[in-house]
C-alpha cells in the first residue's frame, strides 16, 4: 500500500505532462517539466530579474514568522487566563467570536494606514490569522485539564501563579500544539494573499507569482505555487517533529 | 507522634451543605460531625456509598470550606489546601508530563528545597515505596498500582503531618488492591504517619484501621466509633476480624435499608 504514497504523485505528474504538452489544457498552463525549469531559472536568475527565490522564500517565511510568533505569544497566556477564569472567559469571549469571524484580508486597509507597506501590515494580518485558533485551542485544552491535577497541585503548596504555569499550561500543551499547527497553515496561507494585495517590496512568493501573470509566465506562477506547498509541508512537519518531542510523555 | 494528647486533625460540629444547581435546595451532605484523629494512627472512615465521605476528606484537605464548624490541624484553624496535610486521589493524579522523579519533587520545589536535595529526597522516598530505578520513567509507563505509590511517595515526600487518603485503591484490581493494603501498613508501621483512610469498604477499613468511624448515609452523622486491636499484619480468616467486619457490615446494611425506605 505503501508504494501509492509514491506511485500516485507520479502518475499525475506524468498525466500532467502528457495532456499539457498536447496542449490540452489551454495554452497558458504549463507542463511539469516548465515548472521545473522555472524553479531553477527563479533560483538563479530571480524574477524580477535579480530577485531570487531563496531572497522571496525568506521574505515569506520573515513575516509568517513575525505574525505568528506575536500570534503565539499573546494567544497562550490570554487563553490560559480565558480557560482558568470564567470571570476572564465571559468578559473576553463576546470579543473573540465578533473578530474572529472577520477574514484578516478584511483588516488590510486598516493595517497599511498603521503599519505602511512592508513587513508590519503583513505580519499584522499573519497574526489576525494564527491569533484565533491559537487561543481557542488554548481555552479548549486548559478547561479540560482533570481538575484534580489543580487539587493535587494545591495540596502540595502550589498557589494560583504555580497552577497557572506548572499545572494548567503543561496540561493544555498539547491543545496548545495543535492550535499553533493550524495558526503558522493559515499564516502562511496569509502571507501569500497579504503579498499579492498589499506588498510592494520586491520579494515575497506572493507579490512573485502576481507579477508573473502580469507578464503572462505561467511556469513561475505554478512554481511559486509548488515551493508555497512543499515549504507549508515542511513547515507541519517541522512542527509535528517538535510536538512528538515536546510532547513524548503522552 | 506525640504525646502530649492533642488530635493530630481535630473537626467541631463541622457540617457542608451544597446548594443544587438545577433545583436550587440546599442538599446536606455532612452534619455536625466531631472527630478527633490521634496523632501516628491509622484511622479508617467508612461508609455507604454516596454518603459524603469524599466530601469530608476534602473538607480535611481545604479543598472544601465547611458551612459551620471547624477543622483544626494541630491546634491551628484550617483555611485552605496546604502541603501540611497531604492528599491521595482515588484517580492517582499524577502529572503525566513529569516523570516520576519529577512527580515527587514538585512539591519539594514548592517548599524551596533545592535541586539536588530535593532529588536525593525524592529518591529517597521512591525507595520507600518501592519504586527506586523506576524515576525516569513517565507515568503512562506504569501500571495503576505504581501509579498510586508515586502518588503517595510524592505526598509523603512534603512531609505532611496528616495523610488524607481519598478510595486510593479503589480503581485497582482485587489482587493489587489487597498488596497495596498490605504495602500501606508496612508503610505506615515503617514511617509513623498520621493517616485518615476514607473507603466504602468495609474488609478494607477493618484490615487497615486502628480507629474506625462509621457514617450514616447522607447527611453524613457517625453512628459507629470503634477501635481496632488487632495487631498487624491481620489475617482475614481471624474469627476477631470477621466478627468486627460483620458488625460493621450490620449497620451499612441497616443504613441502607433505610435509604431504600425514603
Amino acid at each position: 500500500m505503501k508504494k501509492w504514497k509514491v506511485l500516485s504523485p507520479l502518475i499525475v505528474l506524468a498525466l500532467w505532462q502528457l495532456l499539457a504538452g498536447l496542449g490540452l489544457l489551454g495554452k497558458s498552463t504549463p507542463t511539469p517539466v516548465e515548472v521545473a525549469q522555472g524553479i531553477y531559472q527563479l533560483t538563479v536568475t530571480g524574477f524580477p530579474p535579480g530577485y531570487r527565490l531563496p531572497g522571496h522564500i525568506a521574505a515569506s517565511l520573515g513575516r509568517v514568522l513575525l505574525g505568528f510568533g506575536m500570534a503565539t505569544l499573546f494567544a497562550v497566556p490570554l487563553g490560559i487566563l480565558m480557560g482558568w477564569s470564567p470571570a476572564f472567559d465571559n468578559a473576553l469571549d463576546p470579543l473573540v467570536e465578533v473578530v474572529r469571524p472577520v477574514p484578516p484580508l478584511a483588516w488590510l486597509p486598516l493595517a497599511l494606514t498603521w503599519f505602511g507597506l512592508g513587513m508590519f501590515s503583513s505580519a499584522f494580518l499573519i497574526f489576525l490569522g494564527a491569533f484565533f485558533p491559537i487561543v481557542l485551542n488554548t481555552v479548549s485544552g486548559v478547561k479540560s485539564v482533570d481538575p484534580y491535577l489543580v487539587e493535587a497541585a494545591r495540596t502540595l503548596g502550589a498557589g494560583e501563579a504555580t497552577v497557572l504555569a506548572r499545572v494548567l499550561a503543561p496540561a493544555a500543551l498539547p491543545s496548545i500544539i495543535t492550535g499553533m499547527r493550524i495558526g503558522v497553515g493559515i499564516g502562511w496561507m496569509t502571507v501569500i494573499a497579504a503579498e499579492m494585495v498589499g506588498v510592494k517590496s520586491g520579494y515575497g512568493l506572493g507579490y512573485m507569482i502576481l507579477t508573473a501573470r502580469d507578464v503572462a509566465r505561467f511556469d513561475y506562477v505554478v512554481a511559486g505555487m509548488v515551493v508555497i506547498g512543499v515549504i507549508g509541508f515542511l513547515m507541519d512537519r517541522l512542527i509535528k517533529a517538535a510536538e512528538k518531542r515536546v510532547l513524548r510523555w503522552r | 507522634m506525640n504525646g502530649n494528647g492533642r488530635p493530630a486533625l481535630e473537626l467541631r460540629s463541622l457540617s457542608k451543605s451544597f446548594k443544587e444547581k438545577k433545583t436550587g435546595r440546599t442538599l446536606e451532605v455532612l452534619s455536625g460531625l466531631d472527630i478527633e484523629v490521634r496523632p501516628g494512627r491509622l484511622t479508617c472512615i467508612v461508609g455507604p456509598s454516596g454518603c459524603g465521605k469524599t466530601t469530608l476528606l476534602r473538607v480535611m484537605g481545604g479543598l472544601e470550606a465547611p458551612t459551620s464548624g471547624e477543622v483544626f490541624l494541630g491546634g491551628k484553624p484550617v483555611r485552605g489546601p496546604g502541603p501540611d496535610r497531604g492528599m491521595v486521589f482515588q484517580e492517582y493524579a499524577l502529572f503525566p508530563w513529569r516523570t516520576v522523579l519529577r512527580n515527587v519533587t514538585f512539591g519539594l520545589a514548592l517548599k524551596g528545597i533545592p535541586a539536588r536535595e530535593a532529588r536525593e529526597r525524592a529518591e529517597v522516598y521512591l525507595g520507600t515505596v518501592g519504586l527506586s530505578g523506576c524515576e525516569d520513567l513517565y507515568p503512562r509507563e506504569l501500571s495503576g498500582g505504581m501509579k498510586q505509590r508515586v502518588a503517595i511517595a510524592r505526598t509523603l515526600a512534603v512531609e505532611p503531618s496528616v495523610l488524607l487518603m481519598d478510595e486510593p485503591f479503589a480503581s485497582l484490581d482485587a489482587q493489587t488492591r489487597n498488596g497495596m493494603q498490605e504495602f500501606l501498613v508496612d508503610l505506615w508501621m515503617r514511617t509513623g504517619t498520621t493517616i485518615v483512610f476514607v473507603t466504602h469498604s468495609v474488609d478494607e477499613a477493618v484490615f487497615l484501621g486502628q480507629d474506625i468511624i462509621g457514617l450514616s448515609r447522607r447527611p453524613a452523622r457517625i453512628v459507629e466509633r470503634l477501635e481496632n486491636t488487632l495487631g498487624y499484619p491481620r489475617t482475614r480468616t481471624d474469627p476477631e476480624f470477621t466478627g468486627l467486619r460483620a458488625r460493621i457490615l450490620e449497620y451499612l446494611v441497616k443504613e441502607m435499608a433505610m435509604e431504600r425506605k425514603i
